[in-house]
């Protein structure tokens, strides 16, 4: 266990669509108990490097990955790793929300359901504690039993939250968490990620960079599949050291 | 302004066509209510036939297409989801799933009295059931499969990829997120398509000719080996192979009338089965 200063460590991470390679030799170190961002313009593989930290892109049929990601010093693509456990340390936020069309507490208990837990009380107290983790039980605390997909955008996001927070992980990984939000819905979810880093290592792919820029402590940026710079946020927007980074924040393409 | 004409045009022979069909629809359910509604009462429905179908009622025939209809679903339900599940969720999308489509949509579309033949030989021959409700389900199971297989693949794939996704990301296992989180969104859709084919089935009389049904019974069946009457059969029999069909013309439309009650009431089954679930799970 390398509890002290990585939680996620990807060496020389490669990853391929068929014949089509996204990820060229990605090396990148995850500080444990920080917001890590991945900026870059569309198409440039961060979505996709985020997809491999929780090995989420293994239902993708015909793709490979080659490299190592450990997490917490254990190789996660190691045949002997079970994905289940993987997943329960690693939780993932969509960017489209993606409630069940089930109750806010059956969505909220989905996890801990799928893992054998089905004391009554046990679960009612994770619901209460996961939806209050994600600034969500306040307003759904008197409909736990409604549909779901009744909540707003920005409620649904948050709930999506609380259910990956239900399972207890260590990571959490979120893949543009805001960006189908308006402006008040997307301030929600960037104070609950200022919230949440206390407890959790955070990595999040954000295409808007003042997001990035408000809400992590690391930034890297990807272009074209590769990681071009890494550092931490605020001198990566003010003194960027490769050209394309800077050009990218400074909106002259992306 | 041609542009409007034409669009006018076509907008109205589209409604055409479409009243068209419904008109004939409509004359048919006329036609047969009219002449069959006479006929049937409580003596038609729960009587056996006198005088080789000239008299009585059809009991044994709509007890017979109610145990081929039951044998039909607990054989071709299980089976065809399974399958769906399968080439929906699990199967690699290769050359071979294609053809494995192929041949389940050709299968779809083979005559209803090769599945017949087919059910002879196998059924009633080579597994040695006879000609039995055994036979006579599974043939007319065999001829349903393909629709319900292709019916239920289509529900499987229009839930959405987040929900799966959502529950992998848990750490569900594929089974458990198939079994929680597809299966009940997909499942209306899936029986609804069924029972629309098993319907169609229930009115067949070319597959159960050779496979179980027999022209006059005088008990009701006691075991899955045994003959049964059957509705389009009995239908069949009294329109062509009866020495007087003009004069028991009205009891084949009180047969016809019993039958499309039957298919009717399958179908209304579908719908209140769909109401229900879309109610319990709406995205």
């Amino acid at each position: 266990m390398q509890e002290s200063n990585t939680a996620i460590q990807a060496m020389d991470v490669s990853f391929f669509y068929g014949p089509n390679q996204a990820l060229f030799n990605i090396s990148l170190d995850v500080a444990p108990k920080r917001v890590t961002a991945l900026i870059g313009p569309s198409g440039c593989g961060k979505s996709t490097f985020l997809r491999c930290l929780n090995r989420m892109n293994d239902i993708i049929p015909k793709t490979r990955l080659t490299g190592k990601v450990l997490i917490n010093g254990q190789d996660i693509y190691d045949a002997k790793e079970n994905i289940v456990d993987l997943r329960k340390q690693v939780g993932m936020v969509f960017q489209k929300s993606n409630p069940f069309p089930k109750s806010i507490f059956d969505n909220v208990a989905y996890g801990p359901r799928i893992h054998k837990l089905h004391d009554r009380k046990r679960l009612a107290e994770i619901v209460e504690k996961s939806l209050r983790r994600a600034a969500l039980w306040d307003e759904v605390k008197d409909r736990l039993g409604e549909n779901a997909m009744g909540l707003s955008g920005g409620q649904q996001q948050r709930l999506c939250i609380a259910r990956a927070l239900a399972v207890d992980p260590q990571i959490l990984l979120m893949d543009e968490p805001a960006s189908a939000l308006d402006p008040k819905s997307t301030t929600h979810i960037e104070d609950l990620i200022g919230e949440l880093r206390q407890d959790y290592t955070i990595v999040i792919v954000t295409h808007n960079m003042q997001q990035a820029a408000r809400v992590s402590d690391t930034t890297a940026f990807f272009y074209e599949g590769r990681l071009i710079e890494l550092g931490r946020t605020k001198r990566i927007f003010t003194k960027p050291k490769e050209k394309q980074t800077e050009d990218y924040i400074t909106g002259r393409f992306g | 302004m041609s542009g409007n004409l034409s669009q006018k045009l076509s907008y109205q022979l589209l409604r055409l066509i479409t009243y068209g069909i419904v008109l004939c629809i409509g004359y048919i359910l006329f036609d047969v209510i009219r002449h069959g509604l006479p006929v049937i009462n409580w003596d038609f429905l729960t009587s056996f036939p006198r005088r080789s179908g000239s008299e009585g009622g059809i009991l044994p025939a709509i007890v017979g297409t109610f145990y081929l209809t039951v044998g039909t679903i607990m054989v071709a339900l299980p089976l065809g989801i399974g399958c769906a599940i399968y080439l929906a969720e699990y199967a690699e999308q290769n050359r071979f799933s294609e053809l494995v489509r192929l041949a389940i949509i050709t299968l779809a579309g083979v005559p209803s009295i090769v599945y017949g033949l087919f059910g002879l030989g196998l059924f009633v021959i080579f597994c040695r059931f006879g000609t039995s409700i055994l036979a006579g389900s599974l043939t007319l199971a065999c001829m349903v499969l393909p629709i319900i297989i292709v019916t239920s693949e289509e529900a499987l794939r229009a839930v959405p990829r987040g929900f799966r996704e959502a529950s992998l990301a848990l750490g569900a296992t594929k089974w458990q997120t198939i079994r929680t989180n597809v299966l009940p969104y997909s499942i209306s859709g899936m029986i609804t398509g069924s029972i629309l084919a098993i319907g169609r089935a229930a009115g067949e009389t070319a597959p159960i000719l050779l496979t179980v049904a027999a022209f006059f019974l005088p008990k009701l069946p006691g075991s899955v080996f045994d003959q049964v009457m059957a509705l389009p059969y009995h239908l069949y029999i009294l329109a062509t192979q009866h020495p007087e069909t003009e004069k028991v013309l009205p009891l084949q439309y009180g047969t016809a009338l019993v039958l499309l009650m039957l298919v009717l009431g399958m179908n209304i089954g579908a719908i209140v089965i769909r109401i229900y679930f879309r109610k319990k799970y709406k995205w």
